[in-house]
């Protein structure tokens, strides 16, 4: 009994490769059933995101194992095995469940620390679970699993801060504004960034949203995206007012808003903070208006400086989190090492039920004339005496974590267990 | 009796400055909880030794050193309780728990004994007077704490460095709300104070003002409050000149309150 995992991530394989293998729809079911199905399987579980293909499966011999998942995998997906076997890894044992641990943490992960990879192994986890494709093994490792994750997202800080520049300018919007529901927007020019920024601001609660772009067609354009209200572009200065977050990306070869600009603005908003986003290069706000009071202006060098001082700190916090998962792995090899003992506590216990039984039959054939009362007194001493006997090597045999194999090897010839 | 307890408020007032020091470097949920924790059996404590003290001595306890020090520091607690009912800024109290374990540690240190009121004491407006001037007082010395978080916040946001305390420490808008509210809540309190003050000296000496150290200091910090409330309504001076205005009529009520005290000048001399 060994968890097997065999699959392919961001890694190791490129789109092309990962989306040919991906069980997405309904080859979600398809995929898990028939992988259940295989002869050297005895529980089965698939991971299959846009990152990563991941097929979990008890087994008892690996390389059997392995190559009825890698031969499935191929005649499923109808990939030449060439291709397939170079992409594949394979984990085995308490390999293969550290690297299950480290996926739910999302330790390895492509951004580290991202939060949906969770979601996705819950989801695996309860379509196996409804359709009884896991057992006792796998059933611990995926709850084990979970909880490793949650663990890590608690005690370390590994998906605190924003890695990317949009989420950069969230995170520095709340930390500027009270609540971003009673903000407004204002989006100068249009651009990948800028409308993505937009984007998450609105997620994260802005409601008003005012568009300003060259062509006024294209600010209505965004606009209706955007749930918002187009503004003329010679005039934005004057809609400035109304506006606490600025994200500015026109295509201007100059600055567009300049330091008395800005001063009179701020003047007319009664001195209320605003936030300043300049995505374009070249700049297109003074940088000189940063040192005005209440007004804080950051350039796409200073959010990707953000961006990088965040990776870095998720670089530090993940290896708070990969100490979490090797405590959580040397528990459950724990685990696994006392399951292991669970069918030598029942043969002993068997075994002592029926030297008890032998014995109480020959007494209670040979010794005539005993009472009820009589008999159920010896029945009784029996049983407690049995029970005091094999309670010590029972108790020895669920304690101990040092040495099991041999206390069990030992225990089964001391009572000679494995003569049957 | 009177005395342990004000020890334990001490000794609990003193947790809670710890663990809002490990805090503000390592803070999680739990020592935020640990904090308010300590902070709130600290106050019922220190709260029980006011009262036990007012039963004892059969008026205010607000008239030696040692009963002010220790009435400025409740009135500070209280004031960040009432706050935490509806910011829960527990981040204000590693902040605040130094101020207020070092004020009792003061008041720990001056005589204690409770001693006949002088005649001029012997008045209703005592209490009046004084509640008014340590409440007022109090909420000016968290409106600097918050000032001072808005400073070290501000710094992070405009240096483009996010580090240190950047994430622990709440929004710009959040800390300037917060302060504004406190002097608007300080301001009244001080104007009452103020001329209470001016009733009580007509009632002890027969004139409304007398011009000593302590009703002088305390006009010019009437007047630099006067200035951060008005320039905020009419001229927009928030965010950081409000912190930094915050910041300076602090420091004069310290002038005020220590630097009379040391020079032992001046009709207030009792406190």
């Amino acid at each position: 009994m060994r968890v097997l995992v065999v699959g392919l991530n961001h890694k190791v394989a490129d789109v092309d490769v990962r989306e040919k293998l991906a069980f997405d729809g309904p080859k979600l079911l398809e995929g898990l059933m028939r992988f259940k199905e295989l002869p050297e399987v005895h529980e089965a579980v698939i991971l299959s995101t846009c990152n990563r293909v991941e097929l979990y499966a008890n087994v008892h011999d690996k390389e059997k194992a392995a190559e009825s998942i890698r031969e499935f995998l191929a005649e499923f997906h109808n990939i030449k095995r060439t291709s397939l076997d170079k992409a594949l890894y394979m984990f085995d044992d308490i390999d293969a469940v550290k690297h299950v641990f480290r996926v739910a943490s999302s330790l390895d992960s492509m951004i580290v620390g991202e939060p949906q990879i969770l979601g996705q192994l819950k989801e695996a986890f309860e379509l196996a679970l409804e359709k009884k494709t896991t057992g006792v093994l796998l059933n611990k490792v995926m709850k084990k699993a979970i909880s490793v994750a949650k663990r890590v997202r608690t005690e370390t800080r590994i998906a605190e801060n924003a890695v990317s520049i949009s989420f950069a300018a969230v995170e520095l919007a709340r930390k500027i504004f009270i609540d971003l529901s009673k903000r407004a927007c204002m989006l100068l020019g249009a651009g990948e960034m800028a409308e993505l920024a937009a984007r998450h601001l609105i997620t994260n609660g802005v409601k008003e949203v005012m568009v300003a772009n060259r062509t006024y067609e294209r600010s209505c354009d965004l606009a209706k995206e955007f749930n918002g209200r187009p503004v003329k572009f010679d005039a934005f200065i004057d809609e400035m007012v109304h506006a606490d977050i600025v994200i500015c990306s026109t295509g201007a070869p100059d600055y567009i808003v300049r330091k008395n600009e800005m001063q009179k603005v701020m003047k007319e908003r009664k001195q209320r903070q605003v936030f300043l986003i300049d995505i374009s290069v070249p700049r297109n706000i003074d940088p000189e208006i940063n040192g005005l009071d209440n007004v804080y202006l950051y350039n796409i060098d200073d959010l990707q400086g953000v961006v990088n001082a965040n990776m870095f700190e998720r670089q530090r916090e993940a290896e708070k989190a990969e100490k979490i998962v090797q405590e959580e792995i040397e528990t459950f090899i724990k685990w696994q090492a006392s399951l292991d003992s669970v069918p030598t506590i029942k043969a002993l216990r068997e075994r002592a039920e029926e030297m008890k039984k032998e014995e109480l039959d020959r007494l209670l054939n040979k010794v005539a004339g005993l009472g009820e009362k009589e008999r159920e007194a010896i029945e009784y001493m029996a049983t407690a005496l049995m029970n005091k006997l094999i309670h010590p090597p029972t108790a020895a045999l669920k304690d101990s974590s040092e040495d099991k194999e041999s206390l069990v090897a030992l225990v089964r010839k001391l009572y000679g267990i494995d003569e049957e | 009796m009177g005395l342990l307890l004000f020890e334990l408020a001490l000794t609990f007032y003193f947790a809670a400055t710890i663990v809002g020091i490990i805090e503000l470097f390592k803070g999680s949920k739990i020592t935020s909880r640990i904090i308010v924790m300590l902070a709130a059996i600290g106050f019922v404590l220190h709260t029980l030794c006011i009262v036990y003290r007012y039963v004892d001595a059969g008026h205010i306890p607000i008239t030696n050193a040692h009963e002010a020090t220790s009435f400025f520091a409740w009135c500070i607690v209280l004031i960040f309780f009432i706050l935490q009912v509806r910011y829960r800024v527990v981040l204000l109290s590693s902040f605040i728990m130094p101020v207020v374990f070092i004020l009792m540690l003061l008041s720990s240190m001056v005589p204690r004994e409770i001693k006949p009121l002088s005649p001029v004491l012997q008045s209703s407006w005592l209490g009046i007077h004084t509640v008014f001037a340590f409440l007022g007082n109090a909420a000016f010395a968290l409106a600097f704490c918050i000032g001072v978080m808005y400073l070290v916040q501000e710094h992070y946001v405009k240096s483009k460095n996010l580090g240190g305390l950047f994430g622990r420490l709440p929004s710009l808008q959040i800390l300037d709300e917060i302060n504004y509210r406190l002097i608007k809540m300080g301001f009244p309190l001080l104007t009452l104070a103020i001329i209470t003050g001016a009733l009580w000296a007509e009632s002890a000496w027969g004139s409304y003002w007398n011009w000593d150290a302590r009703e002088v200091w305390s006009l010019i910090t009437w007047f630099i409050y006067a200035i951060v409330i008005h320039a905020r309504l009419v001229a927009g001076w928030r965010g950081r000149r409000a912190a930094l205005l915050s910041i300076v009529g602090f420091l004069t009520i310290l002038i005020a309150f220590f630097g009379i005290k040391l020079l032992r000048k001046g009709l207030h001399v009792f406190l």
